[in-house]
């Protein structure tokens, strides 16, 4: 038996590989069937920044809160949110997690902690805020999570959300997924500082920046600052580099990247290639072990699909319903 | 006062009343009046109710303009006979000082507090004379269920009314959910006031409890003036309780309260809200779930009282009304013989405020 | 017992009798207590009009936050405290800066049962300061209740008295839905007869002020007071007008409109609010459709001008409806003017 020379045994190894993957084939299946016509709406995917949805939420547990942005099925898989009932949503059925009424930029699993996607890029910092506040009040080292984008991060409600969890010292621990383009638009052309860090002290918080495709380098990052809010230690900012393999949206045609651009990072900054990599040369994990994962996780993905297309579309009584607890 | 010339004035309905609103004038200029015509309607904030002629005359003028509010005592019109003439009754009118409220004009209007037991009750105290009397009311009721009583009778003598517990302003909270642990309150209410010896008039429940406790305490009893009382059968009108209990808006309460009068024009908007608002104060839903489940249960009034009275010991007197819809006037008979029993005709179960002027009577009968 | 209280202690005494009810409650806002950091005294104002002052005293910074200037910050994380167990009463100090923080209320907030397929619950109060007559200009006076009853998912509430406001308030708290409850500036010294301990009215519920059988004048907050003033003045001239306190604007309690119309057969609705898509406009239409064979005559509105609020004081009073312009209104209807 080799030596685990990583800060996680085997299974959580295993498991953080499952969860990486499950949203990578999650992500794959809804490219190619949106581009079929399949999927109504819009969808925006997480492939390319499954380490760093999967490297801070194995620190969560299910009284942790996240707030997620409108590119959220990473977080939720990551989070905990069953694959087949999201898939059930993305296609507006009944049955899905919000019974097809929120759809993929609304996806939210509050027994799980997931306080949802958001359609509003920058929303979920403040409502975080509250998560911390009521974690606090609870006493019982809960914190949340707020993702945002590196568009976002210029949003004026974030950078209200980084002085408020300073001033009222929440466990509140600010991610920014650094994915490279705000739609069509450089992080490096609409973000003036060079570092995220130099912005979270600017606001009076710590901050650290860590390669987001880095599987260990997240899990580290974020194990630290998460356990420093557990402990009272408030807030945080980390930033995850990386950069994401498809469109903004699925149908964006992407002509903002140079040519060959997308390869190069299957190629080079993929998360699952690199951590494959490194648990197969220590000898920790097994080639054969991780193939078996890739295969379920396939499977998965392909029982949700079919599971969503039986799934019941909402009745027109389902228009009227749930807008209100009473009115 | 000029010789031959009665004012009538403005009332004063219960201890918090200020003004009234001349509504209607009933009677017409030239009218003979006698001792208990309704004279006009006036509303207040609290209640809808006629003034009734405490004098009898000829009404020479009438001075209230319909539509018009005027202060308690204002001068509303002059009762005099033909020997007076118009311009005596002229300067009469233009002479005429509307006399300072006898209150203190505090916010509370003359009421106080006492903490009896743990729980604090509203109560008011006015007038003097020989007698004491306390009025209790009824079930989900309150001391302004009095209002046109307290007046006359605090003419002649001291007279206590008691928000019950968990009723009116009092603490929402009950000593027992029974007439014997209401009785015994009572009781101690009056051992706290230093009342050795009362009248008890009670209304409904209110009833129950001065027969109660005239049967446990007789040597504190002067009398029992008994008025729609319950405790002298087991019927008891469920559906006015638990409509009473269950109603949560005007509409409903309305129609409820409807049930309370033989004549239902006299539910009034000042006496919905009043009640409403006394409903939707924190925990009085259950409390009167509480107090109707402890004290009907099944359906059925749980303890009779009055049928144990002896009226050779305290003087009993019975008022009905013969249109009571929600305790049967048949339950009368069962008023022990010796005691005076009076139904009044065309008359609901409210009917200290129906016939306010022929239970006054009674009241003063009694008291004097 | 009831007394006499102003509006202030009666908003005052609910959210305090609240915060003693339930331990989940928490105040959060700019000054409500005042002085944060600040040198002199703690407390220091007790909101900027004063209605908080005091609960500092009883409940500590545990459950009264005050808040950097940052709506969207701070009504987001009462949003988000929402969602998560505690039940926040936040203060968005001006309506009119709703435009900092309205994605939180009505993307968020308004939105989160409905989207997440009835599994979320949002019981966070946003209570503010409503209209005109201070002379605080432009961006401190508006009635921007139009812009909340539009959005469904929100509740909204605009009491025209202390008792209202007092039941009012603990039922919004109780809540489990966001309601955005209004005060209007120039009533919070208005008084009236309140009783001490804790009562609720619901919400949804319009109450008749005053009965009527000739003109049917709808109102709410201010207009109340206004309408009343008006029909007094009317019923010297022997017309006698019904007036409806709205008293919550969503849900709207139409049912007691339309059954005063049905015997009125005439309608006035007065508001505050700017007149494009206003609650007069709202309801005279829903009246329009719904009642039309019970009409005898135009609905008439009297509303502010479509103009922001003016500062000089002449022209504010000019700007705000007047009882006078009730009455006229009224008087239209019966072909009296």
């Amino acid at each position: 038996m080799a030596d685990n020379p990583f800060p996680l045994d085997r299974d959580r190894l295993l498991a953080a590989y499952r969860t990486m993957r499950t949203i990578r084939e999650f992500e794959e299946r809804l490219h190619v069937d949106f581009s079929r016509g399949d999927i109504p709406g819009f969808v925006h995917l997480y492939a390319g920044e499954e380490a760093s949805a999967t490297g801070i939420m194995m620190h969560l547990r299910p009284t942790d809160r996240i707030a997620s942005t409108h590119r959220g099925h990473g977080h939720c898989i990551a989070k905990g949110v069953d694959p087949r009932a999201m898939m059930k949503e993305i296609y507006g059925r009944k049955g899905g997690s919000c019974e097809g009424k929120g759809g993929s930029m609304h996806i939210a699993e509050l027994d799980v902690g997931m306080m949802g996607a958001n359609g509003i890029l920058g929303a979920g910092a403040p409502l975080a805020c509250g998560a911390a506040l009521a974690a606090k009040s609870r006493g019982q080292g809960d914190v949340a999570v707020s993702f945002v984008g590196d568009g976002a991060s210029n949003q004026g409600m974030f950078l209200e959300s980084l002085n408020l969890a300073a001033v009222w010292d929440l466990p509140a621990i600010f991610v920014v997924e650094n994915n490279a383009y705000a739609e069509s638009t450089s992080r490096t052309y609409g973000v003036a500082v060079e570092s995220y860090v130099d912005r979270a002290g600017g606001f009076g918080i710590p901050g650290v920046s860590v390669d987001g495709t880095d599987f260990f380098a997240v899990y580290e990052a974020a194990g630290e600052i998460i356990d420093r809010a557990r402990r009272g230690g408030g807030p945080a900012l980390l930033e995850c580099e990386m950069v994401r393999f498809f469109g903004h949206f699925e149908g964006d045609a992407q002509t903002y990247r140079a040519p060959g651009e997308q390869d190069d990072l299957r190629e080079h900054r993929n998360c699952l290639t690199r951590f494959r990599a490194a648990v197969t040369e220590t000898g920790v994990l097994s080639d054969a072990e991780l193939d078996a994962v890739d295969a379920e996780a396939r499977a998965l993905i392909d029982e949700a699909v079919v599971q969503a297309l039986a799934a019941p579309e909402p009745t027109p009584d389902d228009l009227l319903t749930d807008v209100y607890v009473s009115y | 006062m000029p010789a031959g010339i009665t004012p009538v004035v403005m009332p004063k309905w219960g201890l918090s009343m200020k003004e009234g609103k001349v509504v209607d004038w009933l009677v017409a200029d030239g009218e003979e009046i006698a001792v208990g015509t309704e004279l006009m309607d006036v509303e207040t904030d609290k209640i809808n109710g006629a003034v009734e002629a405490t004098d009898a005359g000829r009404l020479r003028r009438r001075v209230a303009e319909e539509g018009r509010t005027y202060p308690v005592k204002a001068l509303l019109g002059v009762l005099a006979d033909e020997t007076v003439s118009d311009e005596e009754i002229d300067a009469f009118i233009g002479s005429y000082v509307v006399p300072a409220d006898d209150e203190d004009g505090e916010a509370e209007g003359g009421y106080d507090v006492l903490e009896v037991d743990g729980i604090r009750v509203r109560y008011s105290r006015q007038g003097s004379g020989g007698a004491t009397a306390v009025l209790l009311h009824g079930f989900g009721g309150d001391l302004d269920n009095w209002l046109f009583n307290l007046g006359p009778l605090a003419a002649v003598a001291d007279v206590v009314a008691l928000d019950l517990p968990g009723h009116g302003q009092s603490d929402i909270a009950l000593p027992g959910a029974s007439v014997e642990a209401l009785a015994a309150f009572v009781v101690a209410f009056l051992d706290r006031l230093d009342i050795r010896r009362a009248h008890l008039v009670g209304h409904s429940l209110g009833a129950a409890v001065a027969a109660q406790l005239a049967l446990d305490h007789p040597e504190r009893v002067a009398g029992l003036v008994l008025v729609a009382p319950a405790g002298f059968g087991p019927e008891i009108n469920m559906d006015y309780i638990d409509g009473f209990v269950r109603a949560a808006g005007k509409k409903d309460l309305k129609a409820v309260l409807g049930q309370l009068f033989a004549d239902e024009s006299l539910v009034s908007r000042p006496l919905v809200d009043g009640v409403l608002r006394y409903k939707r104060l924190d925990g009085v839903g259950e409390l009167l779930e509480t107090l109707a489940a402890g004290l009907f249960p099944a359906g059925r009034q749980a303890a009779q009282p009055g049928r144990r009275l002896d009226p050779r010991s305290v003087p009993v007197t019975v008022v009905w009304g013969s249109d009571d819809r929600v305790i049967p006037v048949a339950h009368a008979d069962a008023v022990p013989g010796g005691a005076t029993v009076v139904v009044l005709e065309k008359a609901g179960h409210m009917v200290q405020m129906e016939r306010a002027g022929e239970v006054n009577e009674l009241l003063l009968a009694q008291l004097g | 017992m009831a007394r006499t209280i102003t509006m202030r202690e009666a908003i005052n005494e609910a959210l305090d009798q609240e915060m003693a009810r339930d331990q989940s409650v928490i105040l959060m806002g700019e000054d409500i207590v005042g002085g944060a950091g600040s040198p002199g005294e703690d407390d220091a104002w007790g909101g900027v009009l004063g209605v908080t002052k005091g609960l500092y005293a009883k409940y500590g910074r545990e459950r009264l936050l005050d808040t950097p200037l940052s709506e969207s910050a701070y009504i987001g994380a009462a949003i988000g405290a929402a969602t998560c167990g505690l039940r926040p009463v936040a203060e968005l100090m001006f309506i009119d800066f709703m435009g900092v923080c309205f994605d939180q209320i009505f993307n968020q907030a308004a939105k989160f049962r409905y989207m997440f397929g009835g599994k979320a619950e949002t019981p966070v109060t946003i209570r503010c300061m409503v209209g005109a007559g201070f002379r605080a200009a432009a961006q401190h006076s508006q009635m921007l209740t139009p812009i909340f009853t539009h959005i469904p998912g929100l509740k909204v509430v605009c009491p025209s008295t202390p008792y209202d406001t007092k039941g009012l308030l603990a039922a919004s708290i109780r809540d489990n839905d966001p309601v955005i409850f209004c005060e209007h500036k120039a009533m919070y010294d208005t008084t009236g007869d309140v009783p001490l301990g804790s009562y609720t009215i619901p919400l949804g519920e319009a109450e008749v002020v005053r009965e009527g059988a000739d003109c049917t004048v709808v109102a709410y907050g201010l207009m109340v007071h206004r309408a009343v003033e008006a029909a007094d003045l009317l019923s010297t001239e022997s017309i006698e007008c019904e007036v409806v306190d709205l008293r919550t604007l969503s849900p709207l309690d139409l049912d007691t409109v339309l059954e005063s119309v049905e015997h009125t057969g005439r309608l006035v609705c007065v508001d505050e609010a700017t007149p494009r898509c206003n609650i007069a406009a709202d309801i005279s239409a829903q009246v329009a459709q719904q009642a039309f064979p019970a009409l005898r005559a135009g609905i008439e509105m009297v509303t502010a001008p479509h103009t922001p609020v003016p500062f000089s004081p002449v022209l504010e009073d000019a700007y705000v409806p007047s009882a006078a312009k009730v009455a006229s209104a009224v008087r239209r209807t019966l072909g009296k003017e």
